[in-house]
């Protein structure tokens, strides 16, 4: 049962004065993440580059109370199956006592695009680990560039709306469902709703399910996203309100549906207090919308079908 | 007891990492270095050793995985060629940076392109400043012997540094020669266990590694680095003491062959320095004051006692196995020439590019080097001071 004073109460595993933005849903993602881990566990945490990373460790500072490695940008899943290798023969040679739990978090940049590569090869291998991927839609650390997690029509800086462009240009990737492919015990997508219930339990099964699991967290970027950083809460409903970010899980291959609007919105209601969707609102552009709800239809309609909904 | 065999340049370094008994071992294959890996699953797969072997999915995370693996306290090592040590480029400098003594079996092969599978040395000369130990092997017992010496080197606390022990692909790694191996518990005692200092596994203490270092450290981090490569050279020096008392057999910086009073000399690194002994003992025979510098160690560079070796020599000739396309020469001419230019050595010197994409290196091409080599002593002229051997023009 959530107990959610309970886990709330918990010791903070990430110290605060950390550079990261008010308001960011990468910080957000990872204490909610952290509350899952029993608090007698260790962990050691692994990070692609990006903005959590170069915001939570500049030397000679650490916000990490937990075993800590930042390897490179494409390699968090690589990095961590080797810290996950050496727990086994160390703990099987008697030289590690503690029960270590091994989470890796990347941004969509490392974790969809450069460190697609590395993430794949380490679910297939089934490392006892959790990779997390915090989604907020483009390359922030480096800007707001775009991702191939970058929804139809974004405004980014290397897909800015002009005269000849309506943002970007191109759909987005659905991970979750590529790395359920991979046939690994747990893969859950998420977002922050309500009482933090569902992403705590994801979170909770993803670390003590054992072998490989995959969490997607849409963590929205105030700065990329453009609306006002005290409205992620409110975003992140309309996420789910419109199907555009469902709530679903895939234990052992079966897809799980964990909510179903029971009025779902107009994906409209998402992109309007967006400031990367302004365009998509200009008069003569009511088909960009449709176009995106279209794709936002089909996606849901196929996932009710994966859920036998 | 030693014990006498007949192995490749691979399975002699497969048997060194089974005799080592690491902690973690994650690899991809690549041709020449493949049976390494292969070797060393079949003795993970028959309980021979009790390594965790991580068969990732590319050189990158090869390299990435023994990163994460020795940050969290595992001894670990690995092995590649060629491109899977270009794909490891960015990684190599952050395990050296990291201060994580990971082993490397580098088995040397040319770089694409054009793509080709032979010997040449242009895979880690273009490594090497990535901040890595570089140790390189005439034959397949040097080999060995390096590799059962590496973490000795690697892991001392004044150094703690990833090495990288290099042979000849194909030439050595494929071919099969005699070789004394010593008894698994002498390797066993000589390399002791790995207890390190700091790591992400410690029951005691959590641990960070791979911050973002500000203008205010980044410098100092690089100075301390480069500090514990200047103490190399003296760890190696004595770690190879020890295995000379422990094997019978010596090594060094480099190895001098006949140059003590060698008026004319080349300096090699590799399986080329043994048709090139030949091509000075054929010489001597000739009464012809020919000698040899062997190279073993590259990294750190040992420019001083390199210039002491050569200072007499009339006529020297650098042999480079890649080409830095610095339009000059090879990474060797450059930093031999270097080394005599600080000694204040009036050393005249030639630097060939040899061997490349595993052209065959006969003795009458070194034997060719020594002829110019005598041109130069005679006329007191170098002429062109970089030249391809054996090359079509």
């Amino acid at each position: 049962m959530y107990n959610f004073k309970e886990v709330m109460s918990r010791p903070e595993r990430l110290a605060g004065g950390h550079r990261m933005c008010a308001g960011c849903g990468g910080t957000i993602t990872v204490r909610a993440v952290l509350r899952a881990l029993h608090p007698e566990d260790k962990a050691v945490i692994a990070n692609a580059t990006g903005c959590l990373e170069v915001s939570t460790f500049i030397y000679p500072y650490v916000a990490w109370k937990d075993s800590y490695i930042h390897n490179a940008f494409e390699n968090a899943g690589a990095t961590l199956s080797g810290v996950e290798a050496a727990y086994n023969v160390l703990k099987r040679k008697g030289k590690v006592d503690n029960t270590y739990k091994f989470i890796a978090f990347g941004g969509d940049g490392g974790t969809y695009d450069i460190g697609f590569q590395s993430l794949s090869g380490a679910m297939e291998r089934n490392h006892d680990l959790v990779y997390v991927c915090y989604d907020n839609g483009a390359y922030m650390n480096t800007g707001i560039q775009r991702s191939s997690a970058t929804p139809h029509f974004a405004d980014t800086t290397t897909t800015p709306v002009g005269s000849e462009s309506n943002g970007k240009m191109q759909n987005r990737k659905d991970l979750a469902e590529i790395i359920a492919s991979h046939h690994i015990p747990y893969v859950g997508q998420t977002t922050f709703i309500g009482n933090f219930k569902d992403l705590h339990e994801k979170a909770e099964k993803a670390i003590y399910t054992p072998g490989a699991a995959f969490l997607n967290v849409m963590a929205p970027c105030p700065r990329g996203w453009r609306y006002p950083t005290e409205d992620i809460m409110e975003i992140c409903k309309l996420g789910v309100e419109t199907c555009y970010w469902p709530l679903f899980e895939v234990i052992d291959g079966k897809w799980v549906l964990n909510y179903k609007p029971k009025n779902k919105l107009p994906v409209e209601d998402f992109l309007r207090p967006q400031g990367r969707f302004k365009h998509l609102f200009k008069k003569g552009n009511e088909d960009l919308i449709e176009q995106f709800q279209k794709e936002v239809d089909e996606r849901w309609e196929q996932l009710l079908r994966f859920c036998e909904e | 007891m030693a014990i006498r065999e007949r192995l490749s340049g691979n399975e002699a370094i497969a048997n060194a990492m089974r005799q080592i008994n690491p902690d973690v071992m994650a690899a991809f294959p690549i041709t020449p270095s493949t049976e390494i890996p292969q070797y060393f699953s079949t003795f993970v797969a028959n309980g021979r050793v009790d390594t965790e072997f991580v068969p990732v999915e590319s050189e990158h995370s090869a390299m990435s995985a023994c990163v994460g693996s020795e940050a969290a306290g595992a001894r670990t090592l690995t092995a590649t060629s060629s491109c899977g040590l270009a794909l490891m480029w960015e990684e190599l400098y952050i395990a050296a940076s990291c201060r994580l003594p990971i082993a490397l079996a580098c088995v040397n092969r040319a770089l694409s392109g054009p793509i080709n599978i032979n010997c040449d040395h242009s895979d880690s000369m273009g490594a090497r400043d990535a901040g890595w130990i570089q140790i390189y092997a005439e034959n397949n017992q040097e080999a060995y012997d390096n590799f059962v010496q590496a973490y000795r080197i690697a892991e001392h606390k004044d150094v703690r540094l990833p090495i990288m022990i290099c042979q000849d692909g194909f030439i050595t790694s494929h071919s099969v020669e005699n070789i004394s191996l010593l008894e698994d518990d002498e390797v066993k005692n000589f390399v002791g266990e790995y207890n390190p200092e700091a790591y992400l596994l410690n029951d005691n203490a959590s641990y960070a590694v791979g911050p973002y270092d500000n203008p205010t450290h980044y410098i100092e981090h690089k100075r301390q680095q480069t500090q514990a490569m200047i103490n190399a050279k003296q760890v190696i020096l004595d770690v190879a003491k020890e295995f000379k008392e422990l094997s019978g057999r010596e090594y060094g910086l480099f190895e001098e062959y006949k140059l003590d009073d060698a008026e004319i000399a080349l300096v090699i690194i590799g399986s080329a320095a043994g048709t090139s002994k030949d091509a000075v003992d054929k010489l001597r025979a000739e009464g012809v004051k020919a000698g040899l510098l062997k190279l073993r160690v590259f990294r750190p560079f040992p420019a001083e006692e390199i210039a002491e070796a050569l200072k007499n020599v009339k006529a020297l000739a650098i042999m480079d196995r890649a080409d830095s396309f610095s339009s000059q020469g090879g990474p060797l001419g450059a930093e031999v020439t270097g080394a005599l230019y600080r000694a204040g050595a009036a050393v005249k010197t030639v630097n060939y590019v040899y061997g490349l994409g595993g052209r065959d290196v006969k003795v009458e091409n070194i034997l060719e080097v020594f002829d110019a080599l005598k041109e130069i002593e005679k006329t007191g002229c170098v002429g062109e001071s970089f030249r391809y051997l054996s090359v079509r023009e």
